[in-house]
């Protein structure tokens, strides 16, 4: 396939990179091959890790005699050739998002830094449908497309030790959810009281790679009532 | 039938080779730092290599035995002594209900691995046995052992007889080298180096710093710049990927790493070059040498041809052990 170029990440991987441009023709066409490989696998194949624009595939270089880097992109180069037709509509997840400043430490500070009032950022905020590109960083964590630029804010400059299961941040142009108490830098701007990690289900993130996703803002009662629901 | 911990020690969690098939939904792979230490004590047992394992971290735990079994300890020394004798590494060592392993502070290295023979009996959780620290999954309840734990196992051996055998201790002399030479091969973005720092990465000296964990060894030494400093787009990222962050001091990523990163990559250490590097320690210099994929497949091959025939050895001896004890 043209523009397409493979670089050995290591003796057992490849990245498959597909040019600069972050769009969701080129992530249909990663997470297409990634599907493919899965169900498909070639002697060896251990994983394929889908990103923005690249998919490395991991593999065991010892076992079998041909398990070189070029046999492995001629494989690959054929997987690609042949790619199904992808006619399946993306799943769209909807995930409720509590703003209210008693979850949103930084909703005050994107408004202000943009010029916007609180509820235009949650009005611009949940307005969009975002499109899931891959999951990274953490388990379950998604990497947004779709952000409104209108929202974009830079990252915090002391980042914050702690950040709550749930939030919802900006950082930069990207919108994100951590799905477990992490630290980090992102401008938080609310809380989801659904969980996006269900380790003993198949498969074990709420979310998946090439999914949709749209926020909507709920109470910060709701909220509450949410989370004593998950209790009960 | 178990292990008892007397005493935590610094950082001991159970390991196996690690959680593959999740790292697209973002999860780490984890499992051992020093994977070749850890699979030798697997194999000295006949055990399967995948098989869970303890890795203990620098500064040892004490662990009873609530059982008598067989066990074995590989990789880093840490003064092994049951019920205050010394004992072997890499070798079988039958120990008998109450007696106590007390391991101090490691002398070479900084990884030391305890396996059980027959396996400790931990459930899997997404295919794998292995803790996620951050991800408080896996292992021993998703977090390190704490003293007063108790890890049951899969099966006892009251012992009979001699159980002679030991590994070559040349098998381990990657613990001890003198002037270590860590191989790496071109990172991807390797050329947006200046050509300053990709000289001075390779001749200048490095340290690991004390504040490097089981996710990444942070360096000490030059600084590495890249001539353009724009924003990388998120990507893959391995065991052994040396990343550069924009202060330019390099972090090599480690079992807990991130399935994805977004700093430039100067290189990647070659797989058979691994155990050394994790079991380095702080105090120790080291250099930077630039491989290719061609010497590192042949390496690997070396290592796994090594593997492939104690193992064979190995299961003909426990066989007859069988035979003439079970």
């Amino acid at each position: 396939m043209k523009d397409v170029t493979y670089f050995p990440l290591h003796e057992g991987a490849v990245m498959i990179d597909f040019g600069k441009t972050i769009n969701r023709e080129t992530n249909k066409k990663i997470l297409q091959l990634a599907k493919v490989l899965k169900d498909q696998p070639f002697h060896g194949f251990i994983e394929a890790v889908p990103a923005y624009t690249t998919l490395t595939v991991y593999y065991d270089p010892i076992i079998g005699e041909s398990q070189s880097f070029t046999k492995i992109c001629s494989w690959i180069e054929n997987y690609l050739d042949n790619l199904p037709l992808d006619d399946t509509s993306a799943n769209t997840i909807n995930i409720p998002v509590c703003y209210d400043l008693a979850y949103a430490p930084d909703i005050e500070e994107v408004a202000r830094t943009n010029n916007l009032t609180v509820k235009q950022v949650v009005k611009y905020h949940t307005e969009i449908i975002y499109h899931v590109y891959f999951l990274g960083f953490s388990p379950g964590f998604p990497f947004l497309g779709g952000l409104n630029p209108k929202l974009a804010t830079p990252r915090k400059s002391n980042p914050r030790i702690k950040i709550n299961a749930g939030s919802v941040g900006i950082a930069g142009n990207q919108t994100g959810i951590y799905p477990s108490d992490s630290p980090g830098g992102w401008q938080i701007i609310g809380r989801t009281p659904k969980s996006l990690l269900q380790i003993e289900k198949n498969p074990p993130t709420l979310l998946q790679p090439g999914d949709n996703l749209s926020f909507y803002a709920i109470s910060k009662d709701e909220f509450e009532q949410w989370e004593e629901n998950q209790w009960v | 039938m178990g292990l008892r911990m007397i005493e935590e020690g610094l950082l001991t969690t159970v390991q196996d080779l690690g959680r593959k098939g999740y790292q697209s939904l973002g999860f780490s792979v984890n499992g051992p730092m020093d994977q070749l230490a850890m699979r030798l004590a697997n194999i000295i047992l006949g055990n399967d290599q995948n098989e869970a394992v303890l890795e203990m971290s620098f500064l040892g735990p004490s662990i009873s035995f609530e059982s008598d079994m067989i066990i074995a300890l590989t990789g880093a020394d840490m003064s092994p002594r049951i019920d205050d004798v010394p004992v072997s590494l890499g070798k079988p060592l039958a120990v008998k209900t109450g007696q106590t392993l007390q391991l101090r502070t490691s002398k070479s290295g900084l990884y030391s691995y305890l396996a059980v023979k027959g396996g400790l009996d931990i459930p899997e959780v997404l295919n794998s046995k292995s803790t996620s620290l951050t991800a408080q999954v896996g292992g021993y309840n998703g977090r390190k052992l704490q003293t007063g734990d108790f890890i049951p196992i899969k099966k006892s051996y009251s012992y009979v007889g001699r159980i002679p055998w030991q590994l070559d201790s040349t098998l381990f002399a990657y613990l001890r080298s003198e002037k270590p030479i860590i191989r790496f091969l071109e990172g991807k973005q390797y050329k947006s180096f200046s050509s300053q720092s990709l000289d001075n990465f390779t001749s200048k000296q490095w340290k690991i710093s004390t504040k490097s964990n089981r996710m990444g060894y942070r360096l000490i030494g030059a600084e590495l710049l890249v001539n353009d400093q724009k924003e990388l787009i998120t990507e893959a990222t391995a065991f052994g990927t040396i990343q550069v962050p924009p202060n330019g001091q390099p972090i090599v990523l480690m079992a807990d790493r991130q399935p994805t990163g977004g700093y430039p990559k100067i290189g990647q250490v070659i797989q058979a070059d691994l155990p050394k590097l994790s079991q380095l320690r702080p105090t120790q210099a080291f250099h930077f040498q630039k491989s290719s994929i061609e010497e590192a497949l042949t390496e690997l091959k070396i290592t796994e041809n090594t593997i492939s025939r104690l193992k064979v050895a190995i299961a003909s001896k426990w066989k007859e052990w069988e035979n003439a004890y079970c």
